[in-house]
């Protein structure tokens, strides 16, 4: 009389919302990891000097490069959200016998990365 | 007339048929039933031949997890009225080969949980005799394992994790989180001894973060947060190895 194992279906992760969020999160990183590349194109046109670097960035003013930027942007924004918030688990600080509070944590990284996009958005747009 | 509730339950008896079916049993509801209650009741008055475990009925001995509406707990700490008037489906934790009816193999688990060495293990020649005492700990260095401490080795963390259901040589959510439990322990010098088996894909690597085993821990032991911990603390490991080959490997 042997065991029985139950099967476990492919589509496990469309079973509960948790899981297919999982899975949105782990395919947000394709996104991430092709913008990454897209940025390095983009170097990469600029090292082979103003004309190739100027007809790409003209290229990007096409209806369709905006809504693949969008979606990009969505799924990049969801990416780091997910992860930001995932921080705390990870970095598990004491203060003598009293843990940090997780929000705390998780609040010096959104406040981290709002500081950073800011002296972004201030050297591209305000120098 | 008293209102009553029905509950599916997942039925394999080897003996009797090859594949497993369900069963469905109507039973009172009843305000301050948890389901627990609900199966002693069809086994006592309805159908002895149910096989599931049991204990302490207070969410202490870890024995009465089951998937509940498919999701994993443990069935002394859910209520009747969570469900009604809808119905309840009762069936093994998911991942394991069933025994019969909800009773599932669990030597998979506790092979690893061995394998782990889920004990304080000192260095040879540093061990305390036992006319000198106890180990002392301050009430700081126990904060720093006494939540990874409290698992009770229900075994809902591995139903909820679909890491372990595809791929069974993943030593899991609850042994991971113990190891963790004494490798933070200031009295354990054992970490090396562990890390083969930790630090192997089918340890740590093999763990995506799904999350779900956090969630559905009924003593908030979160093994999510203590598996990450220890790929950071076997990433630092790896970066010691390679960067000062001259240094302190672990």
């Amino acid at each position: 009389m042997s065991p029985y194992q139950k099967p476990f279906p492919n589509n496990w992760w469309l079973k509960r919302m948790p899981y297919f969020l999982f899975i949105i999160r782990e395919l947000t990183s394709v996104f991430v990891a092709g913008y990454c590349l897209f940025l390095l194109v983009l170097i990469y046109k600029l090292g082979q000097g103003p004309e190739a670097y100027g007809s790409l960035i003209k290229s990007l003013t096409s209806s369709t490069s905006i809504v693949l930027h969008v979606i990009a942007l969505v799924f990049v924004l969801y990416h780091a959200i997910t992860w930001f918030n995932l921080t705390p688990k990870i970095l598990v600080i004491y203060k003598g016998q009293d843990r940090i509070p997780q929000w705390l944590v998780a609040g010096s990284v959104y406040v981290g990365w709002i500081v950073v996009s800011a002296v972004i958005a201030w050297l591209v747009v305000g120098t | 007339m008293a209102e009553t509730m029905e509950i599916k339950i997942f039925r394999y008896r080897p003996e009797v048929e090859k594949e497993p079916m369900f069963q469905s049993y109507e039973v009172p509801f009843r305000e301050d039933w948890v389901v627990l209650d609900a199966i002693n009741y069809i086994k006592d008055e309805i159908d002895g031949t149910l096989s599931y475990r049991w204990s302490c009925r207070m969410g202490v001995c870890g024995s009465c997890g089951m998937m509940i509406n498919d999701i994993p707990k443990l069935s002394c700490a859910v209520f009747l009225k969570e469900y009604y008037p809808k119905k309840i489906c009762l069936e093994p934790l998911t991942g394991f080969p069933v025994e019969r009816d909800l009773i599932f193999e669990m030597d998979d688990f506790l092979t690893k949980l061995e394998e782990i060495k889920p004990y304080i293990i000192r260095h040879e020649g540093e061990e305390k005799a036992l006319e000198e005492g106890v180990y002392l700990q301050t009430p700081a260095e126990l904060a720093h394992y006494k939540q990874y401490s409290m698992c009770i080795n229900c075994m809902l963390c591995y139903a909820a994790c679909p890491i372990y259901s595809i791929d069974s040589t993943f030593i899991g959510p609850a042994a991971i989180a113990l190891s963790q439990r004494y490798n933070l322990d200031s009295r354990d010098q054992g970490r090396d001894s562990r890390q083969d088996i930790i630090g192997s894909h089918a340890g740590i690597w093999d763990c995506t973060f799904v999350g779900e085993c956090s969630t559905v821990c009924p003593k908030d032991v979160d093994p999510a947060a203590a598996i990450q911990r220890a790929k950071v603390s076997s990433t630092i490991d790896w970066f010691k190895e390679v960067l000062i080959p001259w240094g302190k490997k672990k």
